[in-house]
């Protein structure tokens, strides 16, 4: 065990500063969190000033248009890029994270050719069309029905909670094409699609969320036709294919906020010193344990990117013990903020507030805490399944 | 000992929901919550109607034109109230309106105020409050639709007219949309009238035991809600509430309510401030950790708006920071355990 990074690695890490020193000041205002299109120009800008720096898609494989780094090297970039304050992935988490990765994993050369380089770039926003209103936790049970027609798919159905398709351009699309049934596992018949948001029939209508803004729509589709091509992996396939996609979700995909975790911490504790609340003992001890949350966090990160950097794929189980861990801590730093700001924590002007309101979806997104709990018992522990 | 509702308890009990259903149904709460962003006004024909089927004036006596009922029957009012997210200061009207002469309990030390708070027995007025006292956090609710602001400060109560906030008092973006809040600047201090000297403790107790009330009503509804919620959506090929993982949730939710359930009822018997902290303390937690867990088995729905499960985990919050809070109900029952004397159950 060694937690020193090479010469290498620390060169990386002082080129990037100083870049990062560079440009930072050169970017414009952070936009209206309730903008979207303001939102995703302001996110597309900063994943351009990446790309043109050579950071962007730095751990893809370089026939996929990333530079190869190693898991550290990444990491090294999440840590720098959130300490520095720079912009969060925002629009492109799911182009950069899920989509892009499915592609550079299962797609041909001539599909990778075709959709990565506009994500790296920041030119194409891609939005994810898996949850359905009848399949959530039981995703597998998806309906949304395609149906071959010559070099067509004809696509029908309902997407629900497809965060900011309103300003998407594609989406991660997952399609029924072989029916349910006594021969066919639900699981069996699914399959993976790029499904262009302007195509005829393709209708989005934001959803409010709980802290009032749009952050997630319904999309229906209409008897939308995809054509063939824009199919990755094979027909029927796209259950495999989803999976490798989340688990990437679940590997390296919070980094960058462990580290902002802490940073809100400590400015939770400067201001529990400011306004006299530091004098509590049990506030001062809440904090103090929070702080070991953190490191845990932190620590299991470490370790899960250099597992995966040894075994050279990608992240293993580590991934549902972070993303279960990081779910819960994360709603307890906010709980423990609205203790820092007293009457405050009533005022949904305050960024905490919103970020509160905000955390509270971390324990259903991205599998709910129920189902990470299931899949720790049952895939790592090996448990019998449950019924 | 008969510790359980007697029969014109539960009539009462029943009247309140009855005319809660009637005249402020969901779509209603929907309104103030879909239509006004956080300057929702509070509905004054409702108020009124809650005044003339004796809400405010619950426990006055009856040669004062009241109901001539006590804390017990006002608990279980307030919570129907807080079971429907019904907005507004429902908690200091109530006490103000039993401010007047008159309606001192024989052999208190207080000093009645000169004179009752005009029209708030009857609904016609609302009154909103004010605590002054150390660590209260100086927020007022509802202050644009009052008539009258209940101050406490020190040992006394007085009755000032909302106008006399006008200055002092900003609004803030409330985390609630139906109860819009007003800080209050520091500085201000209430200036000694005719209020009722000596009142103050009496009247946070019985707020706070109120509070504690509408927190019970909020919490045990979301009990109903997930557990509804659970029967009737279906995942994996059976309802979600199959899952011990969702059973427990609700099993838990089920625990709080209960337990908060069996306090509030005996603080308002006894009227005694250690068991109205237990009550205020289990209470909040109750309402809010119900509320969440609510959230939770509703999946990404409860993460919506048009959900009314955010409603009761904000309304939860603001209620949990009235009055007594956590920390302070904490430090009263802990001190309890050092008062000699016989076991203190
Ligand atoms: C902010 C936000 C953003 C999102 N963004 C996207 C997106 O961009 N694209 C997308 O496709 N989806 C997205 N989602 C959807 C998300 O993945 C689902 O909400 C989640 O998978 C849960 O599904 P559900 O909402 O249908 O809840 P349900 O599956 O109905 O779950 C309800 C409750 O039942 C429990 N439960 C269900 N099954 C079991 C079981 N077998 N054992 C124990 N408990 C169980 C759950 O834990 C939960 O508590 C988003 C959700 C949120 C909140």
């Amino acid at each position: 065990m060694d937690l020193a990074f090479t010469q290498d690695e620390e060169d990386f890490r002082h080129g990037l500063r100083a870049w990062l020193a560079d440009v930072l000041p050169t970017l414009p205002d952070r936009p209206d969190p309730a903008d979207w299109p303001a939102r995703r120009a302001y996110d597309c800008g900063w994943q351009r000033m990446l790309y043109d720096a050579g950071y962007a898609g730095l751990h893809w494989p370089k026939d996929a248009g990333g530079r190869g780094a190693t898991p550290t090297q990444h990491l090294i970039f999440l840590e720098e890029t959130e300490r520095a304050g720079a912009p969060y992935v925002g629009a492109n988490f799911v182009g950069l994270l899920h989509a892009g990765p499915t592609i550079a994993a299962e797609g041909t050369p001539a599909q990778r050719a075709r959709w990565l380089p506009p994500i790296l770039r920041g030119d194409q926003v891609w939005c994810q069309g898996f949850s359905e209103p009848d399949a959530g936790s039981d995703l597998a049970s998806l309906r949304t029905r395609a149906e071959r027609d010559g070099d067509s798919y004809v696509v029908s159905g309902s997407k629900i909670w497809t965060s900011h398709a309103e300003v998407a351009d594609w989406c991660e699309l997952l399609v029924r094409t072989t029916p349910m049934g006594p021969g066919t596992p639900k699981h069996r018949g699914i399959t993976w699609l790029a499904l262009p948001m302007d195509a005829p029939g393709v209708t989005v209508r934001p959803l409010r969320t709980l802290a009032g803004t749009a952050e997630f729509a319904e999309v229906f589709l209409d008897e939308v036709r995809v054509p063939v091509d824009h199919r990755i992996g094979a027909e029927n396939d796209g259950w495999r294919v989803t999976m490798v996609t989340l688990s990437f979700e679940r590997g390296t995909a919070f980094v960058g906020e462990v580290i902002a975790c802490r940073r809100v911490l400590e400015a939770l504790a400067r201001t529990a010193k400011a306004n006299g609340r530091w004098d509590d003992p049990v506030l001062r001890r809440r904090l103090g344990r929070i702080a070991a949350a953190c490191a845990a966090l932190w620590r299991l990160t470490q370790w899960n990117v250099s597992e995966a950097q040894r075994t050279g794929g990608v992240p293993g189980v580590g991934g549902s013990v972070f993303k279960l861990r990081f779910s819960e801590v994360r709603q307890e730093l906010y709980e423990a903020a609205a203790e820092v700001l007293g009457p405050d924590a009533l005022d949904a002007g305050h960024e905490w507030v919103a970020d509160r309101l905000s955390s509270l979806s971390y324990t259903i997104a991205a599998g709910t805490s129920q189902i990470q709990r299931n899949i720790v018992a049952e895939r790592i522990l090996g448990l019998p399944k449950g019924r | 000992m008969d510790f359980q509702l007697d029969d014109d308890q539960r009539a009462l009990r029943d009247g309140m929901r009855d005319l809660l259903e009637r005249r402020f149904p969901r779509t209603r709460l929907r309104t103030v919550v879909d239509g006004h962003g956080d300057t929702a006004p509070l509905d004054r024909a409702l108020w009124r109607e809650l005044g003339t089927a004796g809400f405010f004036a619950l426990r006055l006596p009856e040669a004062a034109g009241g109901v001539g009922l006590g804390l017990p029957e006002a608990v279980l009012a307030m919570e129907e109230a807080g079971r429907t997210l019904l907005p507004g200061p429902l908690v200091a009207t109530q006490l103000a309106a039993g401010l007047g002469a008159g309606n001192t309990v024989e052999g208190s030390a207080e000093v009645a105020a000169a004179n009752a708070v005009e029209g708030a027995a009857e609904g016609a007025a609302v009154v909103t409050a004010l605590d002054l006292g150390p660590g209260a956090d100086r927020l007022v609710e509802h202050l644009a639709s009052a008539d009258a602001v209940l101050v406490l400060s020190g040992e006394d109560a007085e009755v000032l007219p909302a106008a006399a906030l006008a200055d002092p008092a900003r609004p803030i973006r409330s985390v609630d949309p139906a109860t819009p809040l007003h800080r209050v600047h520091p500085a201000f201090e209430a200036v000694a009238g005719t209020g009722a000297v000596g009142a103050a403790a009496r009247l946070r107790r019985e707020a706070a035991l109120l509070t504690a009330a509408q927190q019970l009503g909020s919490a045990s509804r979301t009990v109903r809600m997930a557990v509804d919620h659970a029967t009737a959506r279906t995942q994996f090929g059976r309802p979600i509430g199959a899952f011990q993982a969702v059973q427990h949730l609700c099993a838990r939710m089920l625990v709080r309510a209960e337990s908060a359930r069996s306090v509030v009822y005996a603080a308002a018997v006894t009227e005694e401030a250690r068991d109205i902290a237990a009550a205020k303390l289990l209470a909040d937690e109750a309402a809010v950790h119900n509320a969440r867990d609510c959230l939770q088995v509703h999946g990404g729905m409860g993460f919506t708006w048009e959900a009314d499960v955010h409603l009761h985990l904000k309304r939860a919050w603001v209620r949990a920071g009235q009055w007594q809070t956590a920390a302070a109900a904490e430090e009263e029952l802990a001190a309890g355990l050092l008062l000699t004397g016989e076991t203190g159950l």
